[in-house]
């Protein structure tokens, strides 16, 4: 039996060219709200609440939002790292999340998780050779060959085997990362999620680990969920680009298509805030100010979400939810009147006779 | 003083922090200039010494820090004055706006009476009417709604960008001649982000005040500032206008560290990393800091410790190569 056969998860994916590895149907979080003597739950923060995405083989699907919309308790539920609500998580023929405790063992062979916060995620206690070579012995490989795989895993990510024997705390925030990254690589995954895995990260140790996930996805042919709250190294590191607010897909749609002709208000005015570190192309942009905060997932608003900090919402936006529908060739956004290719937000607003809030610096 | 000398000088900044490990050098001869009214960048990522530099100029460390050299705000010795002195020039001539705001207001006081304090522990002769009119005001100006209601409010009742901004109103509540922002913006959302600098740009203007602003954000700096000082392992490695730093640097770490970022435009394909890791303050390495992560070195910069040499009107660089740098960059990998 060779090493990969010892970490089948057994579901068959003869996956025909266009179809997902993983299907997220109508996924739903909510968390209680308890008040009370006897906790009595008042309320309930819906933190995901209707998700579609899909996600195909050997691509990185990058989840942007602002904090609070959703994006890392998405990525937890896909893997049960805590229990979705309600909806489905279909990997191959199998939905994640009704399997058994012990199926859910096996399919997570296949489904690892690389988190935020490599100072939190490793155990402290433990020698750098047993983080990385337990999942190992829990599905089963001796620890003789546990103990030689963790030696070539420390050095694909770029560190040495002997560093197996030292302890978390002997190393650096992007070592750290690179520990959790050779870590999620030991059962042979089929899919990663990872949550933040570079915004700990200080810039010039970033594009280190950046460059390194590229690598590793061709080299163990992995599909990337990549939830990040910095649009630029999402552009840089996905295919394809899902928008979170509060609790809900906005857009998606491939990479070239959601930076070059976002259709939701949302996404345009959230690209047009970010900070381009080139002084004559920052300071010449046209830049839409959102009024206002993102609101709390316990209470939020009618309608559309975003109506209202949205500088182009119509009376219908108030009321009636947008359902995420096809737009163009792989473009989903959930807006009633969305922006047309080429149709800026500015002209929209100008259109509608209102006065935008304008970035005055220069 | 007139309008034309500097409204802060720096010379020879030395900080360090004794531990049990050894004094840790957190600053290194540091020697800047602020300009009236102008707005300063200090760039640098985690332990390069930005925060180090801003604290020490207000004397704001603790006990075991080691703080040598001259600072000269318009004509006063900030670190010979008396402890009384320094905290009437604390919150009044020079204001500073910190990071995280939950931390820096007391929790236990409404945000308007945190501002009233400011005003009358530097003005006595100000009425508490007086002062809670113009605390309304100041929130008015940064862009708090309802200011009458939300100056009785709780630092807790206020949102993250809320709470940035009253720190922007506590700050400038006595017309402060210089604003040190230490990372205003990190812990906010990029659409609140924008929000911010928008007031802080504005009250900068109205006021005339001087800014420093201290970022890791190279896109923040892009949009706001004057002049740009790149800090790495505790010293200044490159200082210039915004358009050298970003166009005609002529340092191998600015350099490299504008070819590590991403674009949100996408104009970059592959990410060139910096290698390694930065160097411990403990114990640096022989010559140049940044040597053993530099394209550029060679066997002399492990030898020599590099000074800061000029390279253009107002732009000075430290790389024993510096001069070379420039035109021809590739050619001298």
């Amino acid at each position: 039996m060779t090493v990969d056969e010892t970490f089948t998860s057994g579901v068959s994916l003869n996956l025909a060219p266009n179809e997902p590895i993983l299907t997220v149907r109508d996924l739903v979080k909510e968390f209680p709200i308890r008040a009370g003597v006897f906790r009595r739950q008042v309320g309930a923060v819906q933190a995901v609440s209707g998700v579609h995405l899909d996600l195909y083989a050997n691509e990185t699907l990058g989840v942007v939002g602002e904090s609070g919309c959703g994006k890392s308790t998405l990525g937890r539920s896909l893997l049960r790292l805590i229990e979705p609500t309600s909806g489905s998580v279909m990997f191959g023929e199998e939905d994640v999340t009704t399997a058994s405790k012990s199926r859910l063992r096996e399919l997570r062979r296949d489904l690892q998780m690389v988190f935020q916060d490599p100072y939190a995620s490793l155990n402290p206690r433990l020698p750098i050779r047993d983080i990385v070579g337990e999942p190992m012995v829990i599905h089963g490989v001796s620890k003789k060959e546990a103990r030689e795989r963790v030696g070539e895993l420390l050095k694909r990510v770029g560190l040495l085997p002997e560093h197996g024997n030292r302890y978390p705390h002997e190393f650096s925030g992007g070592q750290r990362q690179r520990i959790g990254i050779a870590r999620s690589l030991a059962l042979r995954p089929k899919v990663i999620v990872l949550d933040e895995p570079v915004s700990a990260l200080d810039v010039s140790i970033q594009a280190q680990v950046l460059n390194l996930l590229d690598e590793i996805q061709e080299e163990y042919q992995l599909s990337f969920i990549f939830i990040a709250h910095d649009l630029s190294v999402v552009r840089h590191t996905s295919d394809r680009v899902a928008v979170m607010y509060l609790g809900r897909i906005a857009e998606v749609a491939d990479k070239d298509t959601l930076y070059g002709r976002p259709a939701h208000p949302y996404t345009q005015s959230l690209l047009s805030a970010v900070p381009v570190a080139d002084p004559k192309r920052e300071r010449s942009r046209q830049r839409i100010i959102l009024q206002g905060d993102v609101p709390s997932p316990a209470n939020p608003p009618s309608g559309c979400r975003f109506h209202p900090r949205c500088p182009v919402a119509k009376d219908k936006c108030t009321t009636e939810v947008p359902e995420l529908r096809v737009i163009g060739e792989g473009h989903q956004v959930s807006c009633h009147f969305p922006l047309e290719a080429g149709e800026t937000l500015l002209q929209r607003v100008q259109q509608l006779g209102r006065t935008p809030v304008m970035s005055t610096v220069k | 003083m007139n309008d034309e000398s500097p409204l802060l000088t720096v010379d020879n900044l030395s900080v360090g922090f004794v531990t049990k490990g050894g004094i840790v050098q957190a600053a290194t001869e540091i020697s800047f200039e602020i300009r009236r009214g102008e707005v300063l960048a200090v760039v640098g990522e985690s332990g390069s010494g930005k925060s180090v530099t801003a604290l020490a100029l207000m004397r704001l460390h603790p006990g075991n820090a080691i703080t040598t050299g001259d600072v000269d705000f318009d004509g006063r010795d900030l670190l010979n004055m008396s402890d009384a002195e320094m905290r009437s020039v604390r919150g009044s001539d020079i204001a500073m706006i910190f990071q995280d705001p939950m931390t820096a207001m007391n929790p236990v006081f409404t945000v308007g009476s945190q501002i009233v304090e400011t005003i009358r522990v530097h003005d006595s002769s100000v009425s508490k009417q007086d002062a809670w009119s113009k605390t309304v005001d100041l929130l008015q100006l940064v862009g708090v709604p309802e200011p009458k209601r939300r100056a009785s409010q709780y630092p807790h009742e206020y949102s993250g960008g809320m709470r940035q901004r009253a720190m922007i109103a506590m700050a400038i509540a006595n017309d402060p001649k210089l604003l040190i922002a230490d990372e205003p913006t990190t812990a906010l959302d990029v659409t609140v982000q924008a929000q911010v600098m928008e007031v802080l740009h504005e009250v900068q203007a109205q006021t005339g005040s001087a800014m420093m602003l201290i970022t890791h954000d190279l896109g923040l700096v892009a949009g706001s500032a004057d002049r740009v000082q790149v800090m790495y392992a505790s010293r200044l490695m490159e200082t210039g206008t915004i358009n050298q730093i970003f166009y005609e640097s002529q340092n191998p770490y600015t350099m490299a560290l504008l070819e590590s970022i991403p674009d949100v435009d996408g104009l970059k394909d592959r990410l060139e990393p910096i290698p390694g890791n930065p160097p411990s303050l403990l114990n640096p390495p022989s010559g140049c800091a940044f040597r053993p992560r530099c394209n550029y070195a060679q066997p002399i910069c492990a030898v020599d410790k590099p000074v800061l040499v000029s390279v253009g009107v107002e732009h000075e660089s430290r790389c024993l190569r510096a001069h070379e740098l420039g035109a021809d960059t590739e050619a001298l990998v």
